[in-house]
């Protein structure tokens, strides 16, 4: 049963992010992407993880993408133009996702990613947000510290990219 | 083959999701005729009068009238998205329902069994509402993009700015409710505020009321009512993002947005007056009164608000409505995260 989802979220997944690459609408990507994350939401709950899920949609689906499309539509970009700058790193990109899923391969089939699932239990969903946040301020506090500053940075740097100087 | 047990629990949470949706779709009908009843006794007119009793009918003669109209798509619009998103405004807003509770748990007589009243109560209930009723905007965008309209391009781009700007200060407002109850589960925040109205939310002084209030105003923008129904100012832009629409799609945004303003006034009541819990407790051997009722009756206390407000405040100016959202709540929410930090420690 479980594995009967995890394969339709799959076939979902890959098939609408191929649509993304193809489709010449920016609009009509965007909207494939929303599915692609959505179908992502789904295999964290299938690997025990809400509140993982609950966030994917929360920050990917309900911000990151609305601002996505909020830019693409602002910005009206021809589609002739999004083809131009496009083709020129299509080999190299190409290369990069053939080596990516290699490698991903060459561990799956040597045993080295192996992330076994517990039982679907009533206190493993319930405990989930307090073990993430144990973790994450734990075990995990540098790099958690760290991502922190980074998004810092970026936020500084782009208030400081569009921000306009009054002359006068 | 599951045994019976099983099959009985799938059986009741189907038999759950077809009672809510159902009157989640029947909803609308009362609450407009009440909401222009409401609009006409405060502007000192009748109201709907005509169609039955005091104008009682008058939301059936409304549907009729949507569903015989003729459902126009725009010529250069972007067909399949224009079909689109009438959908995608409407599912997020009947999916958050889904761990919504409406009390504890009732026995039914006939088949002795306990029937819990929410479908289901996830650990992060309160971050899938959130989540999911952030998705009703794509039916706003994506409607307004693909109408090919300038005053529906412009009601979309004006809705996504605000949603996002506010969803920032809703997320706060929750944030603090989850400091004060310790827990993501809607069940769990309400059972915190039982035993007396002092345990309410609204009343964990000093920071409860900021809270409420930083919500009340946040929602109130991601509904898109009035005083922030800039998406829809008919004064600029014809009626926004949904300029375009006729017929049953447009009836389906109005769906909605009614819906909007049910869960709005549903999680007012759960995150901050209590829930399903009374005031206090009854001193006379008198039967006490059912928890839902308590829960129906806030929920519509709130529903009458929204309404009385409609007709009450003007419309705010959009670089005003941006200040509020940036440079008033957001700050505010900060601080108070501060005290009530410090409060729980």
């Amino acid at each position: 049963m479980e594995q009967l989802f995890f394969y339709i979220f799959s076939i979902v997944a890959i098939v609408s992010a191929i649509l993304v690459v193809s489709v010449r609408n920016p609009v009509h990507s965007a909207l494939y992407l929303i599915i692609c994350f959505l179908q992502v939401a789904a295999m964290f709950v299938l690997l025990r993880s809400p509140f993982l899920a609950a966030v994917q949609v929360f920050i990917y689906v309900g911000a990151v993408m609305v601002l996505f499309l909020f830019a693409v539509m602002v910005l009206d970009l021809g589609k002739e133009r999004l083809k131009d700058s496009m083709h020129s790193q299509s080999i190299l990109g190409g290369a990069l996702a053939i080596v990516l899923f290699f490698i991903a391969f060459y561990l799956v089939y040597n045993g080295d990613i192996v992330a076994p699932l517990g039982a679907y239990t009533e206190t493993a969903l319930m405990k989930n947000t307090e073990v993430i946040g144990a973790a994450l301020y734990t075990k995990y506090i540098y790099p958690f510290e760290v991502v922190s500053l980074i998004l810092l940075v970026a936020l500084v740097g782009a208030i400081t990219l569009v921000m306009r100087h009054k002359d006068n | 083959m599951p045994d019976v047990t099983t099959l009985i629990e799938v059986l009741l949470i189907v038999i759950k999701v077809v009672v809510i949706a159902m009157i989640l779709f029947s909803l609308p009908m009362p609450l407009t005729w009440l909401e222009r009843k409401v609009a006409g006794h405060i502007q000192v007119r009748l109201g709907p009068w005509r169609v039955g009793p005091h104008g009682i009918l008058q939301a059936v003669a409304d549907a009729i009238k949507l569903m015989l109209k003729e459902d126009i798509t725009p010529d250069k619009a972007d067909k399949f998205l224009f079909r689109l998103a009438p959908l995608l405004a409407l599912v997020p807003a009947f999916a958050v329902f889904v761990t919504i509770p409406f009390g504890e748990s009732i026995s039914i007589p006939f088949i002795e069994r306990d029937v819990t009243l929410y479908i289901a109560d996830m650990n992060v209930g309160i971050l899938y509402i959130l989540a999911i009723a952030g998705l009703g905007i794509y039916g706003v965008i994506l409607g307004g993009w693909a109408s090919n309209s300038k005053y529906s391009l412009l009601g979309a781009l004006r809705s996504s700015a605000q949603m996002i700007s506010y969803e920032i200060a809703i997320s706060f407002a929750a944030i603090g409710v989850v400091m004060i109850a310790n827990s993501l589960s809607l069940v769990d925040i309400v059972g915190a505020q039982s035993g007396s109205i002092l345990n309410w939310n609204i009343l964990y002084l000093p920071v409860g009321p900021v809270w409420f209030a930083i919500f009340l105003i946040a929602s109130l923008a991601e509904i898109n009512r009035i005083p922030f129904d800039l998406p829809e100012d008919e004064g600029t832009l014809g009626a926004g993002f949904h300029t375009e629409y006729s017929g049953m799609r447009f009836s389906l945004f109005m769906l909605a947005e009614y819906v909007a303003m049910v869960t709005v006034s549903i999680l007012c009541v759960l995150l901050f007056f209590g829930g399903w819990n009374a005031p206090f407790d009854m001193p006379l051997p008198i039967p006490p009164i059912p928890a839902i009722f308590w829960f129906i009756g806030k929920v519509s206390a709130f529903i009458y608000f929204f309404m009385w407000l409609r007709f009450t405040l003007p419309r705010y100016r959009y670089d005003q409505l941006m200040t509020l959202g940036w440079k008033v709540l957001i700050p505010i929410s900060l601080v108070n995260i501060l005290v009530t930090g410090y409060m729980r420690i």
